[in-house]
């Protein structure tokens, strides 16, 4: 079986000419379906570059980076877009619509699907919700909920399309140690029910144990531990 | 994709954003209610104008008008000679002609003795030129020297006459002349004059010693009943010297707007007026969208990185501006209907809000919601994610 995720080779800077600043050198990576990776590295390694280059946010030049068999160097802004639709995205912070309860939130993510009715997809957003343990705040706004209830509602908001990969951004980086542990482990549990791909960059070694292999990416070089 | 899903779900993301937060919703609907009050006072200010100038000549009856080549309006005539209306009798379809004169004087309000300028109009006693119940009853009055009838819708400046007249003070000053007004009628003001009087041709030469019967500013021609009037005005243009103009009635009203629309700086001061408006609203809604725009960048981003299309959020823009049309319109409407109302009992204009006028007022606001809308897009460029995360 191909891996999900096949980077080979990649290279990207920052900036032009004398002041070109190289950010990632080299990167290969191969990502099974299914494989959960952890990314470690101290601030300012290339974490996110690198993580918003897999979910076409990002546009490289250099190498080869093939996501979902979809090659995205060099690629069109469609190309970009397909991917993003089958790519689970968790940020750092929170990210939710301030102006939406925590179940619009989630069926926003449902709403690229044109095969759903409204009410289909209220009740499987409802469901992701119940499943991340918010069944009881279907109808708060985000500034109702606290940190580890956001984040919770954003984990939510990436699964509920049932993406093939999750690319996760240090999601605990806001939280404190119960609600980040909550969160992951939550993340984790539904992950491998769906057979879910996840790649989340951290910090945070107190959760190095959900993952089936850890990556260090240091100076934009990656090595496995 | 379908159109509903296209169309609905941007409009619903752009409507939930608007509703959160009320007071900044509350300063845009303000704005664009703003924009739509002052376009639809200047609307109908422009409108009653045209409608005022052409309140005179509504009320002649006549088939045919002549005027002076060089005479702009009504208002301002330039007097040629009685002689050349009467040649106008040689035309075997012509039945009768009547001079018209007309001339602003000033008229002296009996309580307070304070002296404003009026349109004095002056015609045969034995015509039936005006087409007005009350001046066709007092035509014997009339006759009597030193006559006037006074326009009742007259501004109130000139003294509650219909009052004054009941308790018997009925004398006054015309042009320092002295006269008694023997009855009222109504016409109404126009931008040209503030009030009105009528009074026989012999009366109207007392009253400004400088003019002579020989002098007229229009004449009122009178066909046979069943000749054909488009016939009789190509025939006249022939027979008749070149420097008089023959209107129809149709013609003789649109000459009149034509000069308040065109000629008078008037009408140019209610366009620009207009679009001052409009260019204030366009610039607070511009502002307003740009704001949100930058505030849900993050948000737009997020989206965006969840695979939404740049042209989503495009329509999002454009779907708050049109909410921001339609919240603005709704009681920008019903606030100017009230101002309507108030500058028909104040000023005594004619101002009725039609449906034309409220579509068309309508069309600017969201014109220029769109236009707002349009300038607004380019700061979406700012919301992506490859910057934001």
């Amino acid at each position: 079986m191909s891996p999900v995720i096949d980077v080979y080779d990649l290279n990207f800077s920052f900036g032009s000419g004398a002041l070109t600043q190289p950010v990632l050198k080299n990167v290969t990576i191969s990502i099974r379906k299914g494989e959960i990776v952890l990314m470690t590295g101290p601030s300012g390694s290339g974490k996110t570059t690198f993580l918003t280059i897999i979910g076409g946010l990002r546009q490289a030049y250099h190498g080869s980076v093939r996501v979902l068999d979809q090659q995205l160097i060099n690629s069109s802004e469609q190309v970009k877009v397909s991917v993003r639709q089958q790519i689970g995205y968790i940020f750092q912070q929170h990210n939710l619509l301030k102006s939406l309860t925590a179940l619009q939130n989630v069926s926003m993510a449902l709403e690229m699907q044109n095969r759903m009715t409204e009410q289909q997809r209220l009740d499987r957003a409802a469901e992701m919700l119940n499943a991340v343990g918010l069944g009881e705040r279907l109808n708060y706004k985000p500034d109702q909920l606290s940190a580890g209830q956001r984040q919770r509602v954003s984990i939510a908001r990436a699964l509920v399309g049932q993406p093939k990969i999750v690319l996760a951004d240090e999601p605990t980086a806001s939280l404190d140690k119960q609600s980040g542990h909550e969160a992951v482990t939550i993340l984790e549990r539904l992950a491998k029910e769906s057979q879910t791909t996840i790649l989340l960059v951290t910090h945070d070694y107190r959760i190095l144990d959900m993952a089936d292999r850890v990556v260090e990416l240091e100076d934009g070089v990656i090595k496995e531990k | 994709m379908n159109l509903v899903a296209w169309v609905y779900f941007p409009a619903r993301l752009a409507w939930r954003q608007l509703i959160f937060d009320r007071t900044k919703l509350i300063a845009a609907t303000c704005g664009v209610l703003f924009a739509c009050v002052l376009v639809f006072m200047q609307q109908g200010f422009r409108d009653a104008l045209y409608a005022s100038a052409a309140s005179a000549p509504v009320k002649l009856h006549g088939d045919l008008f002549l005027m002076h080549k060089q005479s702009e309006a009504m208002w301002r005539p330039i007097r040629f000679k009685r002689s050349e209306l009467m040649r106008a009798l040689g035309n075997p379809a012509v039945t009768e002609v009547y001079p018209l004169y007309l001339g602003l004087a000033p008229f002296k309000n009996i309580e307070t003795r304070g002296k404003r300028t009026l349109m004095v109009y002056g015609f045969d006693p034995d015509s039936l030129i005006f087409d007005i119940e009350e001046i066709k009853n007092k035509r014997t009055a009339l006759r009597l020297k030193d006559t006037v009838l006074f326009d009742e819708y007259s501004r109130p400046e000139f003294g509650p006459m219909r009052q004054l007249l009941e308790a018997g003070r009925r004398v006054t000053e015309v042009n320092d002349y002295k006269i008694t007004v023997v009855g009222l009628f109504r016409l109404g003001v126009s931008f040209a004059a503030d009030g009105n009087i009528v009074t026989s041709d012999l009366n109207f030469m007392r009253i400004f010693p400088d003019r002579s019967l020989n002098d007229i500013d229009l004449g009122v021609i009178k066909l046979y009943p069943d000749t054909s009037i488009k016939q009789v005005q190509a025939e006249l243009s022939s027979q008749l010297n070149e420097f008089v103009n023959i209107f129809t009635y149709e013609e003789l009203l649109q000459n009149e707007k034509n000069y308040w629309a065109n000629m008078a700086p008037i009408g140019f001061i209610f366009g620009f007026g207009t679009v001052m408006g409009l260019v204030v609203g366009l610039v607070i809604v511009y502002q307003i969208l740009f704001t949100d725009i930058t505030n849900h960048r993050n948000e737009f981003a997020t989206l965006k990185a969840m695979g939404y299309e740049h042209g989503y959020f495009i329509r999002v823009v454009f779907a708050s501006a049109f909410f921001l049309a339609i919240l603005g319109f709704i009681p920008g409407y019903l606030f100017s209907l009230g101002l309507y109302h108030l500058a028909e009992s104040q000023i005594f204009m004619p101002m009725p809000m039609t449906f034309a006028k409220a579509m068309t007022v309508f069309l600017f606001i969201l014109s220029m919601c769109m236009t707002a809308g349009f300038l607004a897009i380019h700061k979406l460029k700012a919301a992506n994610p490859a910057d934001m995360f």
